[in-house]
Order: structure tokens, then C-alpha cells, then sequence
């Protein structure tokens, strides 16, 4: 149940990348019929990530993942757009491959404007559409928060973002849709957004390639410069074996909404089943149920209990879980998005993140539920 | 294929080991030790052939690479310095060419065309030899200065020294010399047991026993849940950084995690630290039996933390009649942190995860603990029970150099 960290890549992405790797070896670039062979798949897998997302193929960029989609997107949108203006808002609780980039941007002359969120990890429609200014040239807000599972509102955030565009399309709107791709339905035209990462290892895909959607007369400067490839905007010979996996995991996806109803089930299952067997528990984020919770994550504090303690008594079980976002227990400060949120460092250090897959079942959830309640237990009587 | 052909004839490599030396009857053992650590550190790239001079080894390192031979012997300990040599036959034209050859290596070895200060040393050893020492180091200099331009005397602070060795027949000769680590060939003093943490301190303790000669046979306590694989896998990474050191290492994993919860549930907040290191303590006396080791290794150092106070350590010490060798006990945080970035566990050391000394900490743990209040404490353990548990679940690990 750490789906979020990553995920078992499908049997059939496996075979897929397998075959790729075994047939066609060749380099999309060359004239001959292996280049011909390895261009046709990547170019197939270009029209299944665009079908996926109601979008055109021609506004599919592949990339090595979620990070470099990121930084594609931040740093291409704000150096294309830097003689329009200099401001740029986004949000305290994004994953640190967009305030990172936000940071270097930072020392490049851009202003950032770093957006509070509330007690459930969401920020404020008004003060966004109040932090909007003349000289914004781009918004970076995720759609599903990674610790948390809290969902911006971006409905409003659309609204609020297209009041302010003027002719030239600006402010620009990027999305870091990683945690959100083939577990909630997206569409980016409809919304407005112009750019949009998304990742294949977090959909049982392969590691090593991901997308960013750039809508159609987007600019963007490169952040690689290179042989020509997707357009110039990100060159570098393609992974055209994690491209063939990658059509395969999205191929997978049969019923997008019925896999998300079936892990905000999973989700509720496991936070009723710990609110009334485990005492002194608090659910961080926002409450199954709410339009801002994401189907598939779930972070619950278990008060006096270490989050890493416990989840190595789970791990002994086989039930694999997550502390939070790769920080470490002995840091407890560095916990940034569960701090933003307001909680107090008992509270932080005895969080732990569950992240389902459409693969996990409800017996699976029981089964964590009877292991958490002994371990809490367990570990609460050591003192 | 004959080997002997194939030996390129300049790749000897002479080894100085100083402290040996000076050991009376025992030389002999000392020398073979080292002898056979030599061979030991080198076994994936080839067999050397060494031969015992006095207070020397000549080695030819056949058709292994020179630098890779030598960085492998700056780590073996009983060595004091290492210098790639070259023989030739003990007459003076062909010593004066070989100088010559060894010193224009030493001068396109380095960077610019500045100027090169040298001086010659000659040992005659071979006192037939007919030009003596004072004599050929004075003509060799001059012959030397008249042949390259760049060169100047310097006879007390020079960049490169040329020496010439005339043994009975032959006459070594070379200009570049490393230091080795110095000490004792690890193995000649017998086995001791290292308490291995995963901190800075318990592996430079490791190092600085192996440089005493001691064999090293680790343990580290393990407290799964408490403690994640990450941090037995760091612990297992600083073995494989020591080995380089000590030719070969063996590790015991202990499952501590029964000891530490009974401690919990069942012992005075202040002596629990107290008592969980009694245990290691009697854990390690039983490995050092059951291996054969003779004494106990710690990384403490006095007053470091409430555990290594002079009380501490007696009533922790209390339980062993072994002796317990702390080789950082003179040292501060800051010296120990040097050691450890030169041996290279440092960056292995600092991984944030969790030991299992740091859990269960408790707010005001005693430092100064009383033998009798301490044993009063633990009363209520089952002390042999849950050492021989412990022991059952040991999971053992051997490591060796390269």
C-alpha cells in the first residue's frame, strides 16, 4: 500500500517492454525499417497518453518522468515568458521537484509566491484569485497532493486563471498531475491548463518515462538542448521500450471511474476501521468523502507511535507503507507538507501514508487494519 | 603459458615494514603474516613473488598494474612505505643509467616544467662494493645536474629523493615512495569482538584495533521493527569499507529487538540504557568465546554520553572479566571524525538511520549508575534466557577485502 512511492509494474507492461527491447531496437531517427518500427510505437503511444487525456497527440512531450516534467514545465513556461513578467504563484505543500525548480528560479530573478494551504492541505480560491497580479506569468498548482491526498480546486482555480488571461493567453497554468494520472479521470483542455506532468511508474508502468501535456501554442524554452527530438523541447535519444509499457499500463485502464470508486472504498474502509478500532488516531487531510479527497491516499497519525517503528512492524507482515515523503523520522521538521498543514511534531512523527492501486482488495484492508491495531497496541505499551 | 617470461622486469615493488622489525625471535612470524596479508590484499590481480631482505620485502608485482598494487598496499597495516624499484646490476654505469631513467620518470610525472630539487642517498650493504657510499651519492648528484637541466640540489628539504640500495650482486634503485599505513599485519596480535553501532566511532575503534594487529569479529544489534533493514545494510556497508583495511571481516547480527522491549516493560526508566548495554556486553563476551577472540572492542570515549562516564563504563564492564579495549579514549569528536573521513566511513556513518541505542532513550538516563543498583534493576530478567535468545537469532555475514 505505498502505490504513491511507486508501483509493480503490470505483467503486460512487463511482456510489452520485454518485446520492445528483444524486436525493435531501433533508433527512431535512423531512415531504414528499424527506425521506421521503433518511430511507429512511439508514435502510438503518443496518440494512447493524448486519447487518455482528451488531448491532441502533437501535445504530448515524453520525458524520463515526473521530475522532468516539472522542470520542463516551470522552467521552459517562465524563461518563454520572462519578458512578460516576473511573478509566479504556486504552492507551499508541491513536491520538491516543482519547489526546487521554484527555488532556482528564485536566484534567476523570478518572484515566487508560495500559497498557504488550510488544516486539510488546500488552498484558498480567494487568495489565489487575490495573489493574481498583473505581471503573473505562471500558476504551478498540483492536483493531488502526494503525502496527503488533498485535491486543489481547480474548477475555481480555471476560473480564477482564465478572468486574468489576456490576449497573449497569460498567466500560463502548469499542473503536476504525477499522483493523479490514471487513478482520477483528466482532462487539461477543459480546464484551461496549459501544461500538465504526468509519470508511468505511479500506474503499474515502467521507470524512466513520462509526459507533459503542452497545450497547443504553448512556448516553452527547452531545458535540454539536442538532436531535435519531441519537437526540440526535449531531444535525447526516445526510450522507445518504457514508451511500449507505458501504452501498455494506460491501455490497462479499462474504467478509470470505476477504479477510483473502488479505491476511495478501499480509503474509506481502512479510515472507519482505524477511527473506531484504534484510539488516539487522527486522519491528516481531508475526510474521505469530501470533494478534495483523492481516492487513493490516506494519511493517518497514530499518536505516541513512530511512524517508522510501525511501519517496519507492518513490513514484517508484508503490508509496505510509507512515512511520508521520503524524509527521515529523526528529522521530524522536515516533514514540509504534514508542518504546512499546521500539526504539531508528535503528530508528524506518528503519520503514516497509505496509497492504494485498483489491485489492492478489501481483504487486504481488514487484513492491514488487524496488524495496525496490534501494532499500535503493541508499541503504545512500551511506552 | 611460462609466467616467468611473461613478468615485466621493472615491476618490483619494495615494501618497508619499520615496527616488525624490531621484534626479536618473533620476527620471523611477523614477517610471514604480513607476507601472507600482502597476498591476501592482492589475490584478484595476480600471485606476487616476494622475497625477505633485511627489514624489506622485494616484491614483483609480475603483470599487475603498479598504481593499482600500491594504492591496495597503502591499506595493508605493518607497512611503513612502498617505492616501485628498479634492479640492476651493482656496477656504476648501469646505476648511473637507472638514476637516471627513475628521475626523468619522476620529472614527466609532474605537471609543469618547473625545476626539480633532489638529493641522492646511497646504502652500500655489499661492502665489496668498490666506490662507497659518500663518494657515489657525491658523483652520481654531479652526473645527474650535468644530464638535466631542471635540476637542483637540495640536500635537506627536497622535492624527490633518488636512492640507490647496493645489496650483494645488484643494486636497487628508485625516486618515489609512498607511506604505508604503518602498525601491525592485522592477525598477529589474535581476535577481538567490535561492538559495530553504524555511528562514526565504533569503526575507527575497528580500524585503530586492526592497526594493533587484531582480527576483527563484529557485532551489531539489531531491533527490527525499532531498527529497519536501512540501517543493518549501513552497517554491512561500513564492514565493506573496513575490510579494505583488514583482509577479512566477520560479521554477527544480533536480534536485539526481545532484549530491548523486556528492558522497557520491565526496568527503571534511568538505568535502561545502563542495562541494555550490559547485554551487549554479554553478548559479545559469548561470541568472543564461541570465535575464539580475546578481548572486547568499543567506539567509546570517556564522557562522550551518559553511557561512557568512568561509572558507566564500570557498571557496564561489571559483567565482563574480558578486557575491553576503547582505542578512542583520548580522543575528541573532532579527531575521531577526521579519522573516519581518512578511512572513508564517515559518509557511510552519517546515513540518518536509526541504531538501536538511540531508542527507548530516556529523559534522564543516570550517569553515574551504581553496580548494586543497576543488578537491582534487572532483577526481574530473565538474563540467560534472553541471551541465548538472542544468540539463536543471530544472522551471520563474512566480508573480505576486494
Amino acid at each position: 500500500m505505498d502505490n504513491s512511492a511507486t508501483t509493480r509494474p503490470a505483467p503486460e507492461v512487463v511482456q510489452a517492454v520485454v518485446d520492445c527491447m528483444e524486436k525493435i531496437y531501433g533508433n527512431p531517427s535512423s531512415l531504414h525499417r528499424k527506425g521506421v518500427e521503433a518511430g511507429r510505437i512511439l508514435n502510438r503511444t503518443r496518440e494512447t497518453v493524448a486519447g487518455f487525456l482528451g488531448a491532441q497527440p502533437g501535445e504530448i512531450v515524453f520525458t524520463s518522468g515526473g521530475t522532468e516534467s516539472n522542470n520542463l514545465a516551470i522552467k521552459g513556461a517562465a524563461y518563454a515568458a520572462a519578458r512578460r513578467g516576473r511573478h509566479i504563484i504556486t504552492t507551499e505543500i508541491e513536491h520538491p521537484a516543482v519547489l526546487n525548480v521554484c527555488r532556482a528560479l528564485e536566484k534567476d530573478g523570478f518572484e515566487i509566491e508560495y500559497l498557504p494551504v488550510n488544516k486539510d492541505g488546500i488552498i484558498d480560491s480567494h487568495g489565489f484569485r487575490d495573489a493574481l497580479r498583473q505581471d503573473t506569468i505562471l500558476v504551478s498548482t498540483m492536483c493531488v497532493n502526494n503525502e496527503i491526498g488533498s485535491m486543489q480546486p481547480l474548477k475555481e482555480i480555471s476560473k480564477h486563471i482564465r478572468d486574468a488571461r489576456g490576449k497573449d493567453k497569460i498567466p500560463l497554468w502548469h499542473v503536476d498531475a504525477v499522483q493523479a494520472f490514471g487513478k482520477l479521470p483528466l482532462n487539461p483542455e477543459k480546464l484551461g491548463i496549459n501544461l500538465l506532468s504526468v509519470s508511468a511508474h505511479k500506474m503499474h508502468g515502467p521507470r524512466g518515462i513520462g509526459a507533459l501535456y503542452v497545450s497547443e501554442g504553448t512556448n516553452l524554452t527547452p531545458v535540454l538542448n539536442g538532436g531535435g527530438q519531441e519537437k526540440d523541447m526535449r531531444p535525447g535519444t526516445e526510450n522507445i521500450p518504457a514508451a511500449a509499457g507505458f501504452m501498455q499500463a494506460v491501455n490497462n485502464i479499462k474504467d478509470i471511474n470505476g477504479a477510483a470508486e473502488h479505491m476511495a472504498g478501499l480509503r474509506r474502509r481502512l479510515a472507519e476501521g482505524v477511527q473506531e478500532n484504534i484510539p488516539d488516531c487522527s486522519l491528516n487531510g481531508p475526510l474521505p468523502g469530501s470533494d478534495f479527497a483523492a481516492p487513493h491516499i490516506l494519511n493517518i497519525s497514530f499518536n505516541g507511535v513512530r511512524g517508522e517503528v510501525l511501519l517496519h512492524l507492518l513490513e514484517d507482515d508484508g503490508i509496505y507503507v510509507s512515512t511520508g515523503s521520503a524524509c527521515s523520522s529523526r528529522k521530524p521538521q522536515e516533514q514540509g507538507v504534514l508542518k504546512a498543514l499546521g500539526l504539531n511534531v508528535r503528530r508528524a512523527e506518528g503519520a503514516l501514508r497509505f496509497s492504494f492501486s485498483p489491485w489492492n482488495n478489501e481483504k487486504e484492508i481488514d487484513f492491514v487494519l488487524e496488524r495496525l491495531k496490534e501494532g499500535v497496541e503493541e508499541l503504545r505499551s512500551l511506552g | 603459458m611460462d609466467n616467468k617470461t611473461e613478468y615485466k622486469k621493472s615491476n618490483l615493488i619494495m615494501v618497508r615494514y619499520g615496527e616488525i622489525s624490531l621484534k626479536g625471535k618473533n620476527r620471523p612470524v611477523f614477517e610471514k603474516k604480513l607476507a601472507g596479508n600482502i597476498r591476501y590484499a592482492l589475490r584478484d590481480l595476480g600471485r606476487p613473488r616476494i622475497k625477505m631482505l633485511q627489514g624489506r620485502m622485494i616484491m614483483n608485482a609480475g603483470n599487475m598494474d603498479i598504481q593499482q598494487v600500491i594504492d591496495r598496499l597503502s591499506r595493508v597495516f605493518g607497512i611503513v612505505s612502498i617505492s616501485p624499484v628498479h634492479k640492476v646490476a651493482a656496477a656504476v654505469e648501469a646505476i648511473y643509467e637507472e638514476a637516471l631513467n627513475s628521475i626523468k620518470q619522476v620529472l614527466e610525472n609532474k605537471s609543469s616544467g618547473d625545476s626539480l630539487s633532489f638529493r641522492v642517498t646511497v646504502k652500500r650493504a655489499d661492502k665489496s662494493f668498490p666506490v662507497n657510499s659518500m663518494d657515489l651519492s657525491r658523483d652520481l648528484g654531479a652526473y645527474l645536474l650535468e644530464h638535466i637541466p631542471e635540476l637542483s640540489v637540495d640536500l635537506h628539504n627536497p622535492d624527490t629523493v633518488v636512492s640507490v640500495d647496493i645489496r650483494e650482486g645488484c643494486a636497487y634503485i628508485f625516486s618515489d615512495t609512498r607511506h604505508g599505513p604503518r602498525g601491525l599485519p592485522v592477525g598477529s596480535s589474535g581476535r577481538a569482538v567490535l561492538m559495530l553501532s553504524g555511528g562514526i566511532d565504533s569503526p575507527v575503534a575497528g580500524w585503530m584495533s586492526m592497526k594493533r594487529g587484531i582480527e576483527l569479529e563484529a557485532v551489531h544489534y539489531h531491533s527490527f521493527p525499532f531498527t529497519g533493514e536501512k540501517s543493518k545494510e549501513k552497517v554491512l556497508d561500513l564492514c565493506r569499507a573496513m575490510v579494505c583495511y583488514g583482509g577479512k571481516i566477520n560479521l554477527s547480527v544480533v536480534h536485539f529487538t526481545e532484549i530491548q522491549k523486556d528492558i522497557q516493560k520491565k526496568c527503571p526508566e534511568e538505568f535502561r540504557v545502563t542495562i541494555m548495554r550490559r547485554f551487549m556486553f554479554r553478548i559479545a563476551q559469548r561470541i568472543a568465546e564461541k570465535k575464539k577472540a580475546l578481548a572486547l572492542v568499543t567506539g567509546e570515549s570517556v564522557g562522550q554520553v551518559a553511557s561512557q562516564t568512568l561509572e558507566s563504563m564500570n557498571a557496564i564492564g561489571s559483567v565482563t572479566a574480558m578486557p575491553v579495549l576503547r582505542p578512542l579514549v583520548g580522543f575528541d569528536k573532532e579527531q575521531i571524525t577526521r579519522l573516519a573521513r581518512q578511512i572513508g566511513t564517515y559518509d557511510i556513518s552519517i546515513q540518518p538511520y536509526e541504531d538501536c541505542c538511540t531508542l527507548f532513550l530516556p529523559r534522564y538516563p543516570s550517569t553515574k549508575p551504581r553496580v548494586e543498583k543497576v543488578q537491582d534493576a534487572e532483577k526481574n530478567l530473565d538474563v540467560e534466557d534472553l541471551v541465548a535468545g538472542a544468540l539463536e537469532k543471530t544472522e551471520e555475514h563474512s566480508f573480505s577485502i576486494s
